[in-house]
């Protein structure tokens, strides 16, 4: 379970979260919505530790990681996986070399086991071996996006976060992706945590959803709830309505 | 005049700080090198692109800086009769000032400001905040092998660049203008002193460290784009110019 307890970020005087709270249940995928510039990469940054809050806390299993050293929160981080908004692959490594990453600097594994492990993921996000030497240059969008999946579930981690995961995506490559968390999901029983802007495509690998509204969570329930929410606010974003925006 | 004050000590105190977060940011990064697991690959990369792939500029620079002190010594001493000096106003111009600094300026040139790129390009693209999620220190991986082969090469590219100093000089002075090739080695065998070649080591040395830590200290606090890579890549050759020559005054007057 992950506690998000009176979280509250402010940059420059301006406020970016102001008193959040949220419950991320075990084993079931969280999506966080929310528009363009709302904070919500602000806050899946403060769960994984990349920043510390002004105040609050964020408790993941009892361990309170805003207030952990930097030791505590390394041995945190190999009990996670995270893809990041752009994939975030190194540039000097190949996509195989890229997936074994994590695998060849925290694990002693032989290096053929490596390999063997980073070709089954790569498999499991429905890449072939036509791609291991690829650089993350030559890499389409769609493809980056599933090559940083692979290696954020590569070390099995039992938290997965995804930063806006189908952002810059055509329609057919953002089902793909949805579809492969939710089957990546069914197969490994992570706790996910998706902050996404993309409506409805979230509603697809949903467990709960939660919106983020000028710096607070203005509604959180199950896709069902959120979609009869009485709010205008959440009702606009929903629609995608012109009026939400000006809001 | 309190706006003067504030507006002459805004920037004093930003540099103060900066001056601070830099030094913590070398201890941190030097400290890593003690903790496994030793990135000696790494080490070696980072060599042979700082090292090896620099010294093509280092020996044309070198070539042509003797060349042209000997050329410009030669007619400085011929006014006093003493062209027999020359290997030795050649040898210690290079040995105490030139080669340490040239190469210095050279590699930052180079090396610096393409590391500064690399490393804000990571930060950009939040290739660093990857590595930290899967537990791995960014500074360790990225930072601390690039620190090491800067104070490794930056001192073996130096001592690349006297002797072939030396040679240019030779060529120009001896091949060309007609002085005794016994009096132009002789001259530096006498003149040159183990401090003088300790001074250009301990040069080098500082000026290695000082031109890395610049360049990885302004990459990976670059922010805002590729605007600031653009940014943080000409304060890093800028400032890395300065230091050199500002490190360069201190430590040659500890050695005079």
């Amino acid at each position: 379970m992950i506690q998000i307890v009176d979280l509250t970020r402010s940059f420059n005087g301006q406020t970016v979260l102001d008193g959040i709270n949220l419950e991320v249940p075990t084993g079931k995928i969280t999506v966080i919505i929310g528009k363009s510039g709302a904070g919500k990469s602000v806050l899946l940054k403060h769960v994984i530790g990349l920043l510390k809050p002004d105040r609050g806390r964020i408790i993941i299993d009892g361990f309170d990681i805003t207030r952990a050293s930097r030791r505590q929160l390394q041995d945190f981080r190999v009990r996670l996986g995270v893809l990041f908004q752009g994939g975030a692959l190194f540039d000097s490594l190949t996509v195989l070399e890229n997936v074994a990453f994590p695998l060849r600097e925290k694990t002693s594994l032989p290096e053929d086991e490596i390999m063997q492990r980073a070709r089954e993921r790569l498999a499991q996000v429905n890449l072939t071996s036509e791609v291991e030497d690829k650089y993350p240059d030559e890499l389409s969008g769609g493809m980056k996006k599933r090559v940083a999946l692979a290696r954020a579930l590569i070390q099995e981690p039992e938290m997965v976060f995804f930063d806006e995961p189908v952002t810059g995506l055509d329609p057919p490559m953002t089902n793909t992706v949805f579809h492969l968390i939710g089957k990546t999901h069914q197969e490994s029983g992570y706790t996910g945590l998706i902050v996404s802007h993309d409506i409805p495509g979230v509603f697809q690998v949903a467990d709960y959803v939660a919106m983020l509204h000028q710096g607070r969570i203005i509604a959180s329930g199950t896709p069902a709830e959120i979609q009869h929410h009485p709010d205008p606010v959440v009702q606009s974003f929903i629609k995608g309505e012109v009026n939400f925006l000006e809001a | 005049m309190q706006n003067f004050l504030c507006h002459l000590g805004r920037p004093v105190l930003n540099s103060v700080q900066q001056a601070g977060s830099m030094t913590l940011f070398l201890l941190e990064a030097l400290g890593q090198a003690f903790f496994p697991p030793f990135r000696f690959r790494r080490l070696l990369r980072e060599m042979e692109f700082i090292g090896v792939k620099s010294s093509l500029i280092i020996l044309l620079t070198a070539t042509f800086t003797g060349m042209v002190l000997a050329l410009q010594g030669y007619y400085t001493l011929k006014k006093f009769g003493s062209e027999g000096a020359l290997g030795s106003a050649v040898a210690l111009s290079l040995i105490r000032e030139l080669g340490p600094v040239l190469t210095a300026l050279m590699v930052s040139g180079r090396a610096g400001s393409a590391i500064t790129a690399e490393i804000g390009i990571m930060r950009i693209t939040e290739q660093l905040d990857a590595m930290d999620t899967m537990a791995v220190n960014p500074l360790q991986y990225v930072v601390t092998p690039k620190l090491l082969a800067g104070l490794i090469c930056v001192p073996l590219l130096t001592a690349i660049f006297d002797v072939v100093g030396i040679f240019g000089g030779y060529l120009v002075g001896v091949v060309l203008l007609g002085v005794s090739s016994g009096s132009y080695f002789n001259g530096m065998v006498q003149s040159v002193q183990t401090l003088d070649i300790n001074g250009g080591i301990v040069k080098s040395l500082v000026f290695g460290l000082t031109i890395m830590l610049v360049a990885c200290y302004k990459g990976y606090f670059t922010a805002r784009g590729a605007e600031g890579v653009s940014r943080a890549t000409t304060e890093t050759v800028v400032l890395s110019a300065v230091l050199v020559l500002t490190w360069d005054y201190i430590i040659t007057s500890f050695f005079m």
